[in-house]
């Protein structure tokens, strides 16, 4: 579709003593074929927002170019219905970005430089607000308003009725013949809130009545999950008696081992089709629909953790394997069932050790997936056996670090007015059998004297907890890259994706982590975690409705689309999306599921064919703004480079730099991304055969501590870099002319220079042999 | 009846609630009583454990407050009070004159022209700003904004002469407006526990003595040092650093609890420190090195792995100063025993967190003896107003604060 575009140039903050505006407005109007172009210097006052509107409505103008200050600046003036609006950073990109000293004797060249920059950005921006469409959004039909809780524990439980509470159904599946988790089994807890002086009743049985007695939650108890199909919105899901095996078990698909012969080769199609047949026998394929399988919208996954057991022959200084060493769970069924007396010989337990810290003087660390919550277990175990025992009972708490964050700490001060508790930092080195039914503990560098020892009853390990996603899929997703969530190992295990600022990413939209899977957490902080799992799975049922993306792109009314006609079946999307959104059928032809997608564009930047897109962001677009830029083709100095950068966070830098007043060369045309993973080699061939001279990616950081919101972008990217250095190797051109440098959002300092730098690396090679082709 | 959700607080955790109950479909008014939003998660460096920029997460954030028309924010505004019950309440709002308008989009000329120097708050009066300034470089909104002091003198009237039309309008006055919600997010969050309060560590006394927040802005490349770690006495780089853990923490005379996030937060200025001074020695004075959970322990190991960095289990008791303006902290050395005395170039005190309530307190909120704001219906405190956490926490409260929020107008609505 023709557009009937508008171009309005803002032209205060020292745009116009930098550029020529009336050259501008040529480019816009005669060159581009923009309807209307003018120019004002307070374009963003009322007025000058009434004089867009007015043209809007009078010219019938359908899609409108502000080229002004950053994008990211912007109020909100600028929005008309059904009218496509481009915003472009003018002031930052070449203004601030570009300046030039009254004295500078090569004023009159650089002018030039800064005005061919100006004017290359308002080809792109009209370009882009040629090709852009609006979008379009796929609303789906009377999502499911049911939430699925997996595990019924505290965290589970919370979960369901904060949902039920916000007018939402939900169903608990729990693992066990009953509710209520770890946190049913205890004799009492840690106390919720204020007053943390002393121990609290078990909160579980408040809340398993309020679960069984809420018409909105459904109970499955010794029932397990088989396969969650389909997608957020519609999700089917398959139950089965908990241990016990179901033909809707999900699928699982080779490993990349799997995936080769015994001489390391990769076994053909066939093979592996066969490999994995055998693998999964019995069960039906993931794209399969199970006829009695329940509908739900979201997912709260709550399954907790288990105990670390320590093995046979773990901490064999701390004698693991005597019957009167325990772990903290141990213990605490014994306390549980009654009055705590010795497992070896039933006597009465008057003594008791808890030992935080298995490392004795080479490590102050605590048990593996210990945390705050191991302490304060212990804490409370310890006024067990005051309570069992008050007028004898001895408790020595034998710690590294007590750690009591917060108001807890209060708790902790609590006891240390017991006088039957004995609190002490030290390394216990050695615990042994006392010959006469008891342990000996022996430990150094305390705080009552040098190296103490004691004779005592019990020995408690404070043992962590194991996050449940660490050895089971968990939500046993019948999606086409397997049931579980992807490398958790990164997080040890824990259900995680973005630690910090967005907790309740997950890498599968639609299913949101709390309690225990997320982190080592108390009761106290699962039950708030719960009810933010629960508002996520809430909303992702409300995006389902309405069309539109979840976080971080909650705004996006877009979604890919694919061009199948032309789909070689290469499975580079299917493989590479970083939230498993795609599925496929048999010949390996993708199958979009728009309520899986976070629109992040890693589909679009992998496909080879380039048959994927959005409306307003897609190979079109941006291609056609490359070849949008003027390529001069006899001038040494004047060399291209566009430069891709990250929206998030690359961008943003850009922004800072320009505005804290740092110059980078005017050589470089910037073209904001979704996400480096976005970034399709055809846009680096694109500039290269427009005669472009390079090409500069800029992204987050990758690795173990990844920054990049989409996962993998940066990296991915990163790694089909490596197939275009060949590909201009093959042509004859330096491989350097492509490049990829990692930036983060506050590096506003470091980044002009590594533009100038590559900047510098290009002209060094010279010119691109094709210019002018 | 309203069927609105008041978020009091536009920090981490104040925009996580806003954000996330608005894409419920609530229409949410931040009121915030700085310039910009953000909150003290604007003045860090970086975050522990992942050491990556906080604004990162904010720009996310400041995306999705300007994507969504149900979300209004009142910037340089405090609540007055509160009234009413949950599901109708009337919240009495100052919002203060910044003598500026939206059209100012960190335009420069006023900057330029202004010329009074004035503390810097942001950076902790570590350096100084014009009467007219953007608050600091990520600020959200980037408006530039103007001191009421400066506003109503001579230098104003230069400012606005030098300015463009329609950026500055010196006719501002306060007002006061009341809004009608019926729900209210409490994210007023957190000061830094006042280090004067100290005598015995002597801030304010000796010159290289610092605190952790401002070891943050000194580390940020928009800091006053532009990122270099430097002795305030000599803007030398230090050959020696002593961190002081739980400066007000854990101590009846001062703050009671822990603070949560201070060893943390030690544990990663300490890799500022040596990244950019390879040769320099670490000295960590300490009661427990608070680094719980298997991310943070692992952070531990990686910091105590480096022999350069010592930990040295004792409460500073005493501070004096050294020769050349250096720092003598003096602890009891609880595990080798006997006083340890270490002479350090720069000693940071870690400061604890202090909720706003402990200070100022809005009529109609309860508030407990620390000034931790106490859960009511309708009324649902989060982050570090309710209790002292770190940031990931922090957005997990507030987004589950967003959701009580939403039930308190679901309940009310039948």
């Amino acid at each position: 579709m023709s557009k009937n575009i508008g171009v309005y140039i803002y032209t205060g903050d020292g745009i116009k003593e930098a550029v020529d505006i009336d050259k501008l407005i040529e480019v816009a109007t005669s060159e581009m074929s923009a309807s209307v172009a003018k120019a004002d210097d307070n374009l963003y006052s009322p007025a000058g927002i009434e004089m867009v509107k007015k043209d809007v409505e009078t010219e019938g103008l359908n899609a409108v170019v502000i080229a002004g200050v950053s994008p990211r600046y912007e109020f909100d003036g600028f929005k008309f219905d059904g009218v496509y609006v481009e915003k472009v950073g003018m002031r930052e990109l070449v203004v601030w970005s570009h300046k030039i000293a009254d004295d500078d004797e090569n004023a009159d060249t650089k002018k030039e430089h800064v005005q061919e920059l100006a004017e290359d950005y308002i080809r792109m921006a009209v370009t882009r607000a040629q090709k852009a469409e609006m979008p379009v959004p796929d609303k789906m039909e009377n999502p499911s308003d049911r939430i699925l809780v997996i595990g019924g524990g505290i965290t589970g439980m919370t979960a369901a009725i904060e949902a039920a509470e916000a007018g939402y159904k939900a169903m608990i599946v729990e693992r066990e013949a009953q509710l209520g988790g770890f946190a049913a089994k205890l004799r009492k807890q840690v106390p919720l809130g204020p007053d943390y002086s002393s121990l609290a009743p078990r909160v579980a049985d408040e809340l398993i009545s309020k679960v069984n007695s809420n018409p909105n939650i459904e109970v499955k108890l010794a029932t397990e999950i088989a396969r969650i199909a389909n997608v957020p919105g519609e999700y089917r899901v398959s139950l089965k008696d908990a241990g016990t095996k179901s033909e809707w078990d999900a699928p699982v698909p080779l490993t990349d081992e799997e995936k080769l012969d015994e001489n390391g080769n990769e076994l053909s199609a066939e093979d592996q089709k066969k490999k994995y047949d055998e693998k999964n026998e019995g069960r039906q394929e993931y794209t399969e629909v199970d006829p009695n399988a329940e509908v739900f919208g979201a997912v709260v996954v709550a399954s907790g953790w288990k105990p670390y057991v320590p093995q046979e022959g773990e901490f064999e200084r701390l004698s693991w394997g005597n019957p009167n060493v325990v772990t903290n769970v141990q213990f605490e069924e014994l306390a549980k069932n009654g009055k705590i007396v010795r497992p070896s010989d039933g006597k009465e337990v008057k003594s008791v050790a808890f030992i935080q810290s298995p490392g004795g003087k080479d490590d102050d660390a605590d048990f593996p997936y210990a945390s705050h919550v191991t302490n304060l277990v212990s804490l409370k175990q310890a006024k067990y056996v005051r309570e069992d025992y008050p007028e004898d009972g001895k408790a020595y708490i034998f710690y590294q670090h007590m750690r009591t964050p917060g108001q807890y700490e209060y708790f902790y001060k609590g006891l240390q007015d017991d006088a039957g508790i004995y609190l002490t930092k030290g390394a216990v080195t050695e615990v042994k059998d006392n010959g006469q039914g008891g342990l000996n503990v022996s430990v150094e560098n305390t705080l009552l004297g040098d190296s103490i020892s004691v004779d005592v009853d019990m020995v408690v390990l404070a043992t962590g907890m194991v996050p449940t996603t660490r050895d089971e899929a968990v939500v046993n997703l019948a999606y086409r890259q397997g049931p579980a969530f992807k490398e958790l190992e990164l997080f040890g295990g824990y259900c995680d994706s973005n630690f910090i600022c967005f907790p309740y990413e997950t890498r599968r939209t639609g299913i949101y982590a709390a309690g225990g899977v997320h982190r080592s957490m108390t009761i106290e902080e699962a039950i708030e975690d719960a009810a933010g799992a629960a508002l996520k799975a809430i909303q992702c049922l409300k995006a389902a409705s309405e069309g539109h993306a979840v976080h971080p792109r909650t705004w996006d009314h877009d979604y890919p689309d694919f061009y199948f006609q032309r789909c070689t079946q290469c499975k580079r999307c299917t493989e590479e999306c970083p939230f498993g959104a795609l599925d496929d059928d048999e010949k390996g032809t993708p199958k979009p599921n728009p309520t899986r997608c976070r629109r992040c564009g890693t589909c679009m930047g992998a496909c080879p064919e380039r048959i994927i897109g959005f409306k307003d962001y897609n190979i079109d677009v941006i291609g056609s703004m490359i070849k949008a830029i003027e390529v001069p083709d006899d001038d040494e100095d004047k060399l291209r480079m566009v430069v891709f950068a990250c929206e998030n966070d690359a961008y943003p830098c850009l922004d800072m730099a320009a505005a804290k007043g740092y110059w980078w060369s005017p050589l470089v045309r910037v073209i904001p991304v979704r996400c480096l993973g976005s970034v399709n080699v055809a846009w680096i061939k694109d500039a290269m055969s427009s005669g472009m001279d390079g090409a500069l990616l800029l992204g987050c950081r990758f690795g173990d501590d990844y920054q990049c919101h989409f996962v993998k972008g940066s990296e991915l990217a990163n790694r089909r870099m490596e197939n275009v250095a060949e590909t201009l190797n093959s042509l004859g051109m330096e491989p350097e002319r492509v490049k990829l440098a990692q930036v983060a959002i506050d590096e506003y300092d470091k980044v002009p220079e590594i533009i100038n730098n590559f900047v510098d690396e290009v002209m060094a090679m010279g010119p691109n042999p094709f210019k002018g082709w | 009846m309203s069927d609105k959700i008041l978020v009091i607080g536009g920090g981490f955790a104040g925009l996580t609630a806003a954000c996330e109950a608005a894409e419920m479909g609530y229409d949410v008014a931040i009121v915030e009583r700085e310039d910009y939003l953000g909150g003290r998660v604007a003045q860090l460096n970086k975050y522990f454990p992942k050491l990556c920029p906080p604004t990162c997460g904010l720009e996310i954030n400041f995306k999705r407050v300007r994507t969504n028309p149900k979300i209004t924010f009142y910037t340089r505004s405090q609540v007055e009070s509160v009234s009413g019950g949950a599901g109708d309440y009337t919240v009495k709002v100052k919002v203060n004159p910044k003598f500026t308008t939206p059209q100012c989009m960190n335009c420069k000329p006023g900057e330029e022209a202004a010329t009074t120097e004035m503390p810097n708050s942001f950076n902790f009066g570590m350096d100084t700003r014009k009467g007219i300034y953007l608050p600091h470089p990520m600020a959200y909104p980037n408006q530039c904004v103007m001191d009421a002091s400066v506003a109503q003198s001579d230098e104003g009237k230069t400012i606005a002469e030098a300015m463009p039309d329609g950026h500055v309008d010196l006719s501002q006055a306060s007002e006061t407006i009341d809004l009608n919600v019926g729900a209210i997010i409490v994210a007023t969050g957190w000061d830094p526990y006042d280090a004067t309060k100290m005598d015995n560590l002597c801030f304010g006394r000796y010159e290289n003595i610092i605190t952790n927040m401002m070891m943050e802005r000194m580390a940020s490349p928009s800091g006053p040092t532009e990122g270099k770690i430097l002795r305030p006495s000599d803007n030398e780089p230090p050959k020696t650093i002593g961190f002081v853990q739980c400066a007000g923490s854990r101590d009846e005379n001062h703050l009671s609890y822990c603070s949560y996030i201070c060893c943390m937060a030690t544990l990663k200025q300490i890799t500022y420190v040596r990244e950019q001074y390879p040769d320099a020695q670490v000295y960590v004075f300490y009661i427990d090195i608070r680094s719980p959970g298997r991310k943070y322990e692992n952070f531990y190991s990686k910091v105590k792995a480096d022999d350069k960095v010592k930990f040295i289990k004792g409460k500073v008791a005493e501070v004096q100063e050294g020769s050349s303006n250096n720092i003598v902290l003096v602890a009891e050395d609880t595990i080798g025993g006997g006083k340890v005395q270490q002479e350090v170039e720069l000693a940071v005190l870690a400061t604890g967190m202090q909720p706003t309530g402990a200070k100022v307190q809005i009529p109609g909120i309860q508030y407990d003896a620390d000034g931790f704001v106490i859960p009511q219906e309708g009324i649902i405190p989060c982050g570090c107003a309710k209790r002292p956490i770190d940031v990931v926490s922090s957005a997990q409260s507030a987004t589950a604060a967003a959701l009580k929020a939403v039930q308190t107008i679901v309940r009310r609505a039948g």
